[in-house]
């Protein structure tokens, strides 16, 4: 452990422990509380990464979730993840992390050579180069991708477990600084249900630096105090390792909370996705440290000044024996000062103004630290790591050479405003900070310390304490008064570098890091006119990538404004868009996988189906049996016994799924004369009609039988799995465009259970299970009476879907299974068999009715479908008017008929176009579509319903069916779409 | 995820509602003309800025509602019942 302090008294995130990990393949140790960027300094490990362009050596630049380099495929417990920040992985044993974009390896990668052509490669370069010949990308594509990228996605499902869950509060924390804590205890106190996010593991941290004293306190005792003190809050939450991710609309936020797997032993989530509702948010995510731009600002040893010091306050680890500090502001100086007091050598501060602080230039010379005020860190040597770096002054133009084997990069601090910028609200540019702030204060969002714009720690405790009780007043509660505690320190102006520095080398001064963007590539964009802020971003790739340019772009927008000689702010900044940070797919997910990824509707007798052994179908959200296949029949035998046994004797079918509407009151029939396109005053009590409802614009919407119970009392039926849309079809006509009828629409699919009994032999096989008269006379078709069936309440319907005559069976639905079971022991001895809705399907095709959603394809009109005479002319209707509109009637309507091959061996192809049965080879002008095919084991044969351009005029004319995807034609004659029982004797029976 | 307070259950979620139409459109005299017709199914403004529109509850109490909405920010001002209650059994 060269890397370590010997003494670690002051450590404050480590433990005793060691923990063991490898990093490519070799074994390393780290301490119980690093992170895997803070061991892997410790083990003098600091090129971790190939970049993604270049495949140039990169290092760990930052601690946090700004980090663009140090990227990670991590797998740990069976649970593989690519493009993980190093700065934001617990350290655990047995960890297994490997770097990416390299082959072989890290230190030797082949394509490592690209860099020495970079010049080559500027921005565009792809586009330009591999223009043709024509189709030729995808073979470049190919070579291309695997050179440049970053991760790879695991190829094995992920063992690990994900959650994804809802939450509410009235005053949301993003950021556990001394603003965020200070916020949350305000808000807490004031009675708020409080959610504090911080990103890192701790609260706090940020505070560890500080050398001010907080009511007395050093500022990482405050800040444990702090803790405590929310803690101790039952109406604050703290989570740590939280990422505040997006803010959308009406504060609705996520958040990604990362928990370490606990080797396993357990069952804790290790990704957990919050949806959460805040009535207040307030945003306390701090500032980042602005990277310094000069050649080779890439190599490992190059990091943040901050970042270096955290790692040796957090874990004592020194990423560097001997450092240059650029800067351009006294924080830098004094940051200089504590690295000195670490242990670090400084070899030189840097700073581009003419002079600094008196108190910080008596700092520097107590620690006997060299200050070259008026220059600029040019560049920095090495191949691999830095060796050095190259000092230029401002007013000679002079250069030298420092050795160094770390440069720590204080450039100013740019406000980490993103969540604000969620709001859809616009960032201002202050001049000062040179970073953009947020504007004006959104609703019940409120921004407190350096995120503000608000710099240095008493300033970040009383915008904290400030925005906390503000956000606690905005819910409309007493707002805690407790004094605010007393900072005694000194905060130090925050300053951007003051301009481009002179003499860059611009092809390897890099601006964004994870892309590869350089400051020869904005030149090279803005010479192409590429020089507005989205047009750079998009041609150069500035700012994209998993750090979404956290660090790099305002220095990207610093060199623009330079190229073109405007100001910043007249540039403006890209759109900041969630997610703050990447999220994986899987915690997205959650839970929603395998059975729970939807919900699954099973009807009441679904256990008898199941016994029976039924094929399941999807229906909406309902399983329903398909058929009931015998030892060795295959899928069509047994359709075809099932089909030809209800068309010789009976079978029953389960037909709860089909809607129910309960229509109740004395306007329910003037409802039911606007919604139908067809008549219903005349309708008898306990007589059915089967109704077309429209929709505005004349299409056929919905079809089904309703019943009048009463004189106020009717059931409509309704497709399955468009009950919900009629249900709210009437319910708007309602509300919104005939309120005043004094009427009740109730949904009641689930209350009944439903069968159809269909057949000839349909009423011997009830008349033993029912003391309802089933007389022709008695119970016409269309008829409905109520009384017992096989002992049960029931409601009975004689209408039929499959042109026999049937019976559909109502009874309640928890007696759904006993009616069925009931049903079929009586019934078996008569030749009673069950039939799925796979044969239903063959029997309504045979039969010629249509179904919504194939036939009635939302472009049918009533007409289409040949019931255009049902249509009233006596009354209004929804879609009454419409049928008046050119093109809704007319010539070259698709209309529906039936088809049969010309030689009945043939099969109709699912889903074929019609054309012409002279069209050549080749496409060919479509006429028509199949709409269903099946085989008819009552006509052996093949037939279809199809959509046909004038089809009823087409009669007995040929067509061919071209199924492109099967590759073949079919000659079919158009026929009546009645196929059996035209004269209606089997229905009427 | 917009929050719509329904008149009936209080604050809820976008998810739990389905949009229906604009609001205040009308309906179609039934002599109405063909451009009226036509207007009235294919041609609708897309304002910036304040709009009504209907929404059902699907997944809460079933009420159509209407909800006063700006497009460009997705605040919402305003949310009412349709239907009247008052007289009902």
């Amino acid at each position: 452990m060269m890397a370590r302090k010997a003494d670690l008294s002051d450590a404050a995130m480590l433990a005793e422990a060691t923990v063991t990990f490898t990093f490519d393949g070799k074994t390393f140790t780290g301490r119980a509380g690093d992170t895997v960027a803070s061991a892997l300094l410790a083990n003098d490990v600091h090129m971790v990464a190939r970049s993604f362009k270049y495949h140039r050596p990169r290092g760990i630049i930052s601690i946090g979730s700004e980090e663009p380099c140090a990227l990670l495929t991590v797998t740990e417990n069976g649970t593989t993840e690519p493009n993980t920040r190093a700065t934001q992985i617990p350290l655990q044993d047995g960890l297994q992390l490997r770097s990416q974009n390299r082959w072989p390896s890290l230190g030797t990668d082949v394509f490592g050579v690209l860099n020495r052509f970079s010049a080559f490669f500027p921005a565009g370069f792809y586009y330009k180069t591999f223009m043709g010949p024509k189709g030729a990308w995808p073979f470049y594509e190919r070579i291309i991708r695997r050179m440049a990228g970053l991760g790879q996605a695991p190829e094995m499902p992920d063992p690990a477990r994900y959650e994804s869950n809802f939450a509410h509060c009235d005053v949301l924390v993003a950021g556990g600084g001394a603003a965020g804590l200070s916020a949350a205890l305000a808000a807490g106190r004031s009675g708020a249900r409080v959610m504090l996010a911080e990103e890192q593991d701790h609260t706090g941290l940020g505070l560890l630096p500080e050398s001010a004293t907080i009511d007395g306190c050093a500022p990482r005792d405050w800040a444990a105090a702090m803790l405590r003190a929310l803690q101790d809050l039952p109406n604050v939450r703290i989570l740590q390792a939280t990422t505040v991710a997006g803010v959308y609309d009406h504060n609705f936020v996520t958040l990604t909370e990362r928990r370490p797997l606990l080797n396993g032993d357990a069952p804790q989530p290790r990704q957990r996705l919050w949806k959460l509702r805040a009535r207040e948010i307030v945003m306390a995510t701090g500032a980042a440290e602005r990277p310094v731009l000069f050649a080779n600002n890439d190599l490992p040893g190059v990091m943040l000044s901050s970042a270096v010091r955290a790692y040796a306050d957090r874990y004592g680890v020194l990423a560097g024996k001997q450092a240059v500090v650029a800067t351009s502001h006294d924080g830098g100086c004094l940051t200089a000062c504590a690295l000195a007091d670490h242990g670090i050598s400084i070899g030189a501060v840097v700073d581009s103004r003419a002079t600094c602080a008196p108190d910080v230039a008596a700092a520097l010379a107590k620690r006997g630290i060299g200050y070259i005020a008026s220059s600029d860190v040019v560049a920095a040597t090495g191949r691999k790591h830095v060796t050095g770096a190259e000092i230029r002054d401002r007013a000679t133009g002079q250069t030298h050479r420092v050795d160094c084997d770390l440069v720590a990069m204080a450039g100013g601090w740019s406000p980490n405003a993103h969540l604000y910028a969620h709001t859809r609200r616009p960032l201002e540019y202050d001049r000062t900070l040179g970073a953009f702030v947020p504007g004006n204060e959104a609703p019940n969002f409120h921004s407190a310390g350096a995120c503000a714009g608000k710099f240095g720690l008493a300033a970040a405790i009383a915008g904290g304490t400030e925005a906390g009780q503000a956000a606690a007043a905005s819910c409309g509660l007493a707002v805690d008064q407790t004094e605010r505690p007393r900072v005694i320190g000194q905060d130090y102006p925050v300053a951007p570098p003051d301009g481009i520095p002179a003499g860059l080398r611009e092809k390897s001064t890099f601006v964004d890091l994870q892309n590869d963007v350089t400051m020869a590539d904005i030149r090279l964009a803005t010479r192409e006119n590429y020089a507005a802020v989205e047009h750079l971003k998009r041609y150069t790739t500035l700012g994209m990538g998993t750090d979404q340019g956290k660090l790099g772009n305002l220095n990207g927008l610093a060199v623009l404004a330079d190229l073109r000689g405007v100001d910043v702010a007249q540039l403006g900044t890209t759109t900041f868009r969630p997610p703050y940070t990447p999220i994986t797919f899987a915690a997205v997910q959650g839970q929603d996988h395998g059975e729970a990824h939807h919900p699954v509707r099973r009807g009441p007798a679904h256990d008898a189906h199941e016994r029976l052994g039924a094929v399941w179908t999807n229906a909406g959200l309902w399983k329903r049996p398909q058929f009931y296949p015998r030892p060795g029949e295959t899928d069509l035998e047994a359709v075809n016994r099932e089909v030809l046994a209800v068309r010789s004797g009976a079978g029953i079918v389960d037909v709860s799924t089909l809607g129910k509407i309960d229509i109740q009151g004395p306007g329910a029939i003037e409802l039911l004369e606007r919604v139908y396109m067809n008549g219903f005053r005349s309708l008898p009590v306990g007589k059915g009609r089967y109704g077309v409802m429209l929709r505005e614009d004349g299409m056929v919407f919905d079809d089904g039988v309703t019943m009048r119970l009463s004189e106020t009392h009717f059931l409509m039926s309704t497709t399955t799995g468009q009950v919900q849309q009629v249900h709210e079809h009437l319910t708007r006509q309602l509300a919104d465009r005939w309120p005043g009828p004094d009427v009740f629409v109730t949904d009641v699919t689930e209350n009944w259970f439903s069968c159809a009994l269909a057949g000839p032999k349909a009423r011997e096989v009830l008349a033993g299970l029912t003391d309802i008269d089933l007389s022709p006379d008695a119970l016409p078709f269309m008829g409905c009476a109520q009384g017992k069936v096989a002992g049960l309440d029931a409601r009975l319907f004689r209408i039929s879907f499959s042109g026999e005559l049937s019976y559909e069976i109502n009874v309640s639905s928890d007696c759904g299974a006993a009616l069925w079971n009931r049903l079929l022991d009586h019934g078996a001895p008569m030749g009673l068999i069950h039939y799925g809705v796979e044969s239903m399907g063959v029997m309504r095709v045979e039969k010629g009715l249509f179904v919504v959603g194939r036939e009635a394809d939302g472009r049918m009109t009533a007409d289409d479908l040949g019931l255009g005479r049902m249509a009233s002319r006596k009354k209004d209707y929804i879609g009454a008017q419409a049928q008046r509109l050119p093109g809704v009637t007319g010539a070259g309507r698709r209309q529906l008929v039936g088809l049969r091959p010309v030689d009945a061996a043939q099969t109709i192809p699912r889903g074929a176009s019609i054309i012409a049965a002279d069209a050549p080879d080749g496409p060919a002008p479509p006429i028509g579509h199949v709409t269903s095919q099946v085989f008819s084991p009552h006509l052996k044969s093949s037939i279809a319903l199809a959509a046909i351009e004038d089809g009823r005029a087409r009669m007995d004319t040929q067509v061919l069916a071209a199924g492109p995807l099967e590759g073949r034609r079919v000659a079919a004659t158009i026929v009546d779409p009645v196929f059996i029982d035209p004269q209606g004797e089997r229905l009427h029976a | 995820m917009m929050l719509i307070t329904c008149p009936f259950c209080g604050p809820r979620a976008d998810t739990e509602y389905v949009y229906g139409a604009a609001a205040g459109q009308g309906y179609p005299a039934p002599d109405a003309q063909q451009h009226e017709l036509t207007e009235y199914l294919f041609l609708r403004d897309n304002p910036k800025g304040w709009h009504r529109e209907l929404w059902v509850h699907r997944h809460g109490c079933g009420q159509w509602v209407e909800v006063e909405r700006n497009t460009l920010t997705h605040e919402i001002r305003q949310v009412q019942a349709l239907l009247q209650h008052e007289g009902k059994e």
